[in-house]
């Protein structure tokens, strides 16, 4: 089910500090953190994420187009090797 | 026969019916286009007056999104998601059910027809 309008975007407060405090000097630097469930606002374009997945950060760099999807979405969870005896699979 | 939408001939069915072989078009857009333009639901396509067929034909070039456009903007869409790498772009890049379905029996529709593998020989004592 779809998020309430009336309370707008979910974006974690300090991540959206942090955003903010970079919009505003300027600065660009690979921001570490761990809420996927963040909703990405056209604030966040042009920055570099890292996004966590439970194991390691992977990096997001946000486009114009991935405004609306959450942080969560780049960073895959899981990864699939292939079944066992397969061939030529097991890449990544 | 009428032909409404480009390429679409809808025969002798009731109106509502006639009207959903239109790709965009489901029962309920159906009724009410039949409504604003004034027709009875149950009067066959082929029953209908030049006037009425063009009535229709104005209704949903204005109004709704058929046929190629429509199908060309839900590509658009797909594209888009494959393009930003997002997880529901990735499920359809490996032709994947998209929203959550579990993988592990069934989802044929999304799969394609078994592929059955050979089992892995058991090693002899």
């Amino acid at each position: 089910m779809a998020r309430s309008l009336k309370k707008g975007p979910y974006i974690d407060f300090r991540l959206d500090k942090k955003v903010d405090a970079m919009n505003d000097s300027g600065k660009k630097s690979v921001i570490k953190t761990w809420s996927r469930r963040s909703m990405i606002s056209p604030d966040f374009v042009g920055h570099t994420f890292a996004v966590h997945n439970g194991n390691k950060f992977i990096p997001v760099y946000v486009t114009e187009n991935m405004v609306g999807h959450k942080l969560g979405e780049f960073a895959p969870t899981r990864n699939f090797r292939g079944h066992v005896g397969k061939k030529d699979k097991g890449k990544r | 026969m009428a032909r409404i939408a480009g390429v679409d001939i809808p025969d002798n069915k009731r109106g509502v019916i006639a009207l959903t072989y239109i790709f965009g078009i489901g029962k309920s857009s159906a009724q009410n286009i039949l409504t604003e333009a004034g027709i009875d639901w149950d009067k066959k396509a082929q029953d209908w007056t030049d006037d009425e067929s063009t009535a229709i034909r104005n209704i949903i070039s204005e109004n709704f999104k058929v046929e190629g456009v429509l199908k060309s903007e839900v590509q658009m869409s797909i594209k888009r998601l494959m393009d930003i790498g997002c997880y529901r772009g990735l499920r359809h890049r490996k032709s994947l059910p998209v929203r959550g379905q579990r993988t592990k029996n069934n989802s044929r529709t999304r799969k394609g027809k078994r592929k059955t593998v050979a089992n892995k020989k058991k090693a002899t004592k």
